[in-house]
């Protein structure tokens, strides 16, 4: 029986967790990517974590940029190399291209200087993780492919003799097709990870996919990442949070108590809530009371506002009674407010989760989801959505997003079709077209866990909040937006709602 | 004549070590008469030199003087081509890189 492959973390954060624990230890992984896909950034990542979460030393073969450039560049990202150079913890092997003139062929020859240029610096720092950067840079300088890719093979080999952790970074030419260029897959074949850089719709998303991993498991498919200045590779993992939450039964209350005991008491403590509705039926509204609701009960609350101002939310709530400002200098309340176009949906959800881990608080209100849906392509969105409800309910606290459909009457939106799954609870709010006159109504169509009413009730909204009244017992089709409104017991109920004696009949 | 100095990098005591050794030994006596200084560095034993000319490649020679500085890459066999490198053979002109 052989042992199994040990992982090492990378400590590139959500890499190990797609990588189900890290790089394979003591093994040679090939990253390749088209120009721009960030390999360079990757791999001297997987150096500086070391160093600065592991302890870890590394060696940077660089085959393109000078040792100077790198060492700028990634100052860039919060790495200062210069310093860990000077610490012993990192050290170059320059092999970057020399000016003058072209070296002579005079026959055959190998790359044991470069070879032996690699063991020492790995022994003189004592380094256990490796980066050569890369293949297409080395070939480049060197006449003769074969000779170069045999010689890598070697080198491949004993830095596995070694026992130490090497990325080797590739060219592709594309987003599909081969592996690498050169056919550089055949000697370092054992594991292999992909960076895209895909245009979708205008914007730029970046991921990373772990093709394979010889011996060993890891997540399948893409996951997006982003670069973030003074940090660098952050990976999004898709499924970080598996569904394995404990499901609590402690209700939290909505802000609005008609609404709770539509909710058969009020939402669970660890749920995600979805109020869909189009503009103008009270989504905002909804979301104050739920923001009111928790600061009430001595909670922390975050609302996140992607739609209006500062100026537009603190004056919306005021006409409803409730202070934000007041909320927010007693500590109760935090109001983030971000125009969706000012970043892209990775780098929005990594802000976001950032500022949950730093305020803590006891419920989040998102207004509205929807918002983002214009920023980006479909799959971006939908992972993002997965993305902040599943850090949300990890966190054990209540989430509530709030989302526009695009009809006035019926309708769903891209919000409600693609986060409708992962949601507790959704909310949905219509209009309702009642001879001329614009009522508006609300039903509770999931609650995930409970009972709850299954009606759909009038609603209105005053200088004190919102009001839910009574079902609509005489209309059927609210939900679709084609109204009927046909109901021969309640025709004198009906009557009644008009004061005009000339009224249709039914 | 120019002086020249000539270091040849090399990888152990490989058969093809050997070889360019001989070689150049056997180029620089028909051609440089005496006016000459070859080194020769085993980057197993001084991996610090060759961190400090860069060099990839064994063997290697490194032409310092006189100048320019050139590097010439292989086992050395390819008498005319060595003799290229080392500016030897000034009445051809051609780029000294070999595409193959």
């Amino acid at each position: 029986m052989t042992l199994a492959i040990e992982k090492m973390r990378s400590e590139i954060p959500g890499f190990d967790h797609v990588a189900h624990g890290g790089l394979p230890r003591g093994r040679t992984t090939l990253i390749s990517g088209t120009a721009g896909s960030a390999k360079t950034v990757f791999a001297a990542q997987f150096l500086s974590a070391g160093i600065d979460l592991a302890d870890e030393h590394g060696v940077f073969v660089t085959f393109e940029e000078a040792p100077g450039d790198l060492r700028q560049n990634m100052l860039g990202l919060g790495w200062d190399i210069r310093k860990w150079e000077s610490e012993g913890r990192w050290a170059f092997v320059d092999a970057s291209p020399q000016p003058g003139e072209p070296p002579v062929l005079t026959g055959g020859y190998d790359l044991g200087a470069l070879l032996a240029r690699i063991e020492h610096a790995i022994h003189r720092i004592g380094a256990t993780r490796i980066v050569l950067d890369s293949v297409g840079g080395m070939l480049a300088q060197l006449p003769d492919t074969a000779t170069v890719r045999h010689e890598l093979f070697r080198i491949a080999l004993a830095l596995k003799g070694m026992g130490v952790t090497s990325l080797i970074t590739a060219e592709r030419l594309g987003e599909d097709g081969p592996i690498a260029r050169f056919g550089v897959e055949e000697f370092v074949a054992d594991n292999v990870i992909i960076l895209r850089n895909h245009l979708e719709q205008e914007s730029r998303r970046r991921t990373v996919e772990i093709l394979k991993f010889r011996g060993t498991d890891h997540q399948k498919g893409e996951c997006p990442f982003t670069i973030i200045p003074g940090e660098g590779i952050v990976v999004i993992p898709l499924s970080a949070i598996e569904l394995k939450q404990r499901s609590s039964d402690r209700r939290v209350t909505s802000g609005n108590n008609d609404l709770d005991a539509m909710c058969g008491g009020g939402f669970f403590r660890d749920s995600i809530i979805l109020v869909s509705g189009p503009t103008g039926t009270g989504k905002t509204l909804i979301t104050t009371g739920f923001i009111a609701g928790g600061a009430d009960r001595g909670e922390r609350c975050l609302l996140l506002a992607f739609e209006e101002s500062r100026e537009q939310l603190v004056r919306n709530a005021s006409g409803w009674g409730i202070d934000y400002e007041r909320m927010e200098a007693e500590g109760k309340l935090k109001v983030v407010c971000a125009y969706p176009e000012a970043a892209s949906l990775e780098d929005h959800l990594i802000w976001i989760k950032k500022l949950i881990d730093e305020h803590r608080p006891d419920r989040v209100a998102v207004d509205s989801l929807s918002a983002l849906e214009r920023v980006a392509s479909l799959k971006s969105f939908r992972e993002f959505a997965i993305g902040l409800t599943s850090f949300i309910k990890h966190r054990e606290i209540p989430g509530l997003f709030t989302a526009t459909t695009s009809t006035l009457l019926g309708g769903s939106s891209i919000t409600e079709t693609h986060i409708s799954t992962t949601t507790d609870s959704i909310i949905l709010l219509r209009y309702v077209e009642m001879y001329g006159e614009m009522r508006r109504g609300l039903a509770v169509l999931k609650m995930r866990g409970s009972h709850h009413d299954k009606e759909i009730r009038e609603f209105t909204i005053d200088g004190r909040g919102m009001h839910i009244g009574q079902a609509f017992r005489n209309i059927f089709g609210i939900l679709s937006g084609n109204f009927t409104r046909v109901s021969p017991g309640e025709l004198e109920r009906l009557d009644e709602l008009f004061r005009d004696d000339d009224g249709p009949g039914i | 004549m120019n002086r020249y100095v000539l270091k040849l990098y090399v990888t152990g005591q490989t058969a093809r070590s050997q070889r360019a050794i001989e070689q150049l030994k056997a180029i620089c006596e028909s051609e440089l008469n005496q006016h000459y200084e070859m080194v020769v560095i085993d980057v197993l034993e001084r991996p610090q030199l060759a961190e400090d000319e860069r060099i990839l490649a064994t063997p290697t020679v490194v032409k310092e003087l006189p100048p320019p500085i050139r590097r010439i890459i292989g086992d050395l066999s390819d008498i005319e081509r060595v003799l290229l490198g080392l500016d030897l053979l000034t009445h051809t002109r051609v780029g000294g890189h070999d595409p193959a």
